[in-house]
């Protein structure tokens, strides 16, 4: 353990290192709060507009969007920065460095995972704070469940970066498949326009993409106090195949 | 694959001493391209082995595989009496590596890296002792990113050895340092040695392989094309020395010594050719003849020579 603490310290000071990537992190989940939560309102949807349409399962687009953007937040730093991250040590030779000096696999992905996992709570935590504080979000119902939830979400979120991080060639490519993949999520998975008003196709593909359930598994406690157990699921089978894809395809080089 | 010997504990190298590494018939192939082929050398305890050769001879290859870094196609592979591909994770606490191609993240800092790499690797001196012994104490606040090439090298020296390793592979490991810096490293590493580590030291350099290495391996083309120490190299592989000296005496009873090839004149200078034994048996045949010049020189080819006709002009 002392060898993996020291390593997950030593990563935790690099990025804190690194202010843009600091900023990026934990900055822009909150505008992104701000800027659809300031255009969607708090009222609660009952249904009742010309079109007849329920948005947001009839919560406020508030409420309904600070717990989305939790996950929202978490996968912006897992689909981009981790991936890339691991992607820039295999490049470089930082790996090499690694393996030549006995650092086992375990202990880099641990190291990884950990760290990665550390840094999107604490982006989530201010982002939840913020919003408590600044908006008229009402607070979760259970919120026990909801902490269950994240610790599931953002452990899968996290796997998730470092498959992507195993599979990618270069970091070049690791940045914007990224990029892409997380602003699809945020846009078709629930992060963005209410799921209701998209198009047939884009929404049964929404429910398709990883980040769905675990939006749905944050929402659940935070809206009604429940649990939703087939996103929940869900997760977890991502969680695994993640894991086995970042353990088994792992490279040093 | 080869049958397998007799234990390696109980073997000698050519040197009479207990073999650290031995190699036999290694090859591995990248896609249609050999890189390296039946390759077979062994490093002695204590010793500095060198491994000389060109561009892409596959000096890196080869003693990455000895490594556990790459895996070999074929070959029997002995280090430390561990095989390097199915004990890895018991011989990488025994060795040390400064690998051809590696990094540090680039914010990480000097005394930060050293304080690292002793920790994921315990049992070394003091991570300090061994940042003031590779002149990196004034650079100990310094971003790996910020580094000259010549401090980066010297920083991955001495992550190579912060856990006092038995065995050390340095591949290029003066490759853009400053000459102070290059004497430096050639005394810490013969520091080394005399602490008992043994050190395979691949270099382009021919004065550090002079000075350093007990013996070396010439590779070329993916073999091994000549190995021995550094004179049994000179000698083997030469056309024989030059004697020169200035007299006015005539020496025609040069050409009857045993060993010489050619004796020229010009104005007084005489220039003797011939076999190595001939310096002594050509100073004795001079002073019996009463001449015995002051100015008497014998040109020997460097190593540099003789690593030159062995991989040809053009390697
Ligand atoms: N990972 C690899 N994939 C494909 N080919 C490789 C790989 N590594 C080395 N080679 C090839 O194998 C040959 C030997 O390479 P190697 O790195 O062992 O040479 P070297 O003797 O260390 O050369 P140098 O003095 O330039 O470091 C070269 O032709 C090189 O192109
Ligand atoms: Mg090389």
């Amino acid at each position: 353990m002392g060898a993996l603490g020291k390593l997950t310290a030593t990563e935790l000071r690099l990025f804190l290192r690194e202010p843009i990537t600091v900023v990026f992190t934990l900055a822009l989940p909150l505008m992104i709060l701000y800027i659809l939560g300031g255009v969607f309102g708090n009222e609660a949807d009952a249904g009742g507009g010309p079109d007849a349409m329920v948005v947001y399962r009839g919560f406020g687009a508030t409420n309904w969007y600070t717990s989305a953007y939790v996950a929202v937040a978490v996968a912006g730093f897992t689909l981009i920065s981790v991936p890339t991250h691991l992607v820039e040590y295999r490049e470089t030779g930082v790996l090499r460095r690694f393996r030549a000096s006995a650092v086992p696999r375990w202990m880099v992905l641990a190291s990884q995972f950990l760290n990665s996992l550390v840094i999107a709570s604490v982006g989530a935590a201010i982002l939840l704070v913020v919003a408590m504080l600044t908006t008229d979000v009402e607070p979760a119902v259970d919120w026990w469940r909801f902490a269950l939830a994240y610790a599931l979400g953002a452990v899968a979120l996290v796997c998730l970066g470092l498959a992507l991080g195993t599979l990618m060639p270069t970091a070049r490519a690791a940045q914007s498949a990224g990029l892409v993949l997380w602003f699809m999520l945020l846009l078709i998975c629930g992060g963005g326009p209410p799921p209701e008003v998209l198009p047939e196709a884009l929404r049964t593909l929404g429910q398709w993409l990883p980040l769905s359930p675990v939006i749905e598994m944050l929402q659940e406690p935070w809206l009604t106090g429940g649990w939703a157990w087939s996103p929940s699921l869900v997760v977890v089978a991502m969680t695994a195949v993640s894991a086995g894809i970042a353990w088994f395809l792992f490279r040093w080089e | 694959m080869l049958p397998t010997g007799p234990p390696i504990a109980a073997r000698r190298t050519v040197s009479g001493v207990d073999a650290v590494v031995s190699v036999e018939g290694l090859s591995k192939r990248y896609g249609e391209l050999t890189a390296v082929a039946e390759v077979s050398f062994e490093v002695g305890q204590g010793e500095i082995f060198g491994v000389l050769g060109p561009n892409g001879a596959g000096k890196t290859t080869s003693v990455e595989c000895v490594q556990g870094l790459r895996h070999a196609d074929a070959g029997r592979i002995r280090v430390l009496g561990l095989d390097p591909r199915t004990q890895v994770e018991q011989l990488r606490p025994l060795i040390g590596s400064q690998l051809q191609e590696s990094a540090l993240p680039h914010r990480l800092r000097v005394a930060e890296a050293l304080d690292l790499f002793a920790s994921l690797q315990p049992g070394g001196p003091p991570w300090r002792q061994v940042m003031q012994e590779w002149g990196l104490t004034p650079k100990a606040r310094a971003a790996f990113g910020s580094l000259s090439g010549g401090q980066r090298q010297r920083l991955l020296v001495a992550l190579a050895v912060v856990n006092a390793p038995q065995l050390v592979f340095l591949d290029e490991m003066t490759t853009g340092l400053d000459p102070a810096a290059r004497r430096a490293t050639w005394e810490l590493i013969e520091r080394l040695r005399d602490n008992g580590t043994t050190v395979v030291l691949v270099t382009h350099f021919m004065d550090e392989a002079e000075r350093l290495c007990d013996r070396l391996a010439v590779v070329q083309g993916g073999r091994v094309v000549a190995s021995g120490t550094p004179s049994q190299l000179v000698a083997a592989h030469s056309d024989g020395v030059t004697v020169r000296f200035s007299t006015s005496e005539p020496v025609g009873f040069l050409d009857r010594v045993p060993g010489v090839g050619s004796v020229q004149r010009r104005g007084d200078t005489v220039t003797v050719r011939g076999e190595p034994a001939i310096v002594a048996r050509v100073g004795r045949a001079l002073s019996e003849a009463g001449i015995e010049p002051d100015d008497m020189d014998v040109v020997r080819p460097t190593l540099e020579d003789v690593y030159l006709r062995l991989v040809g002009e053009e390697g």
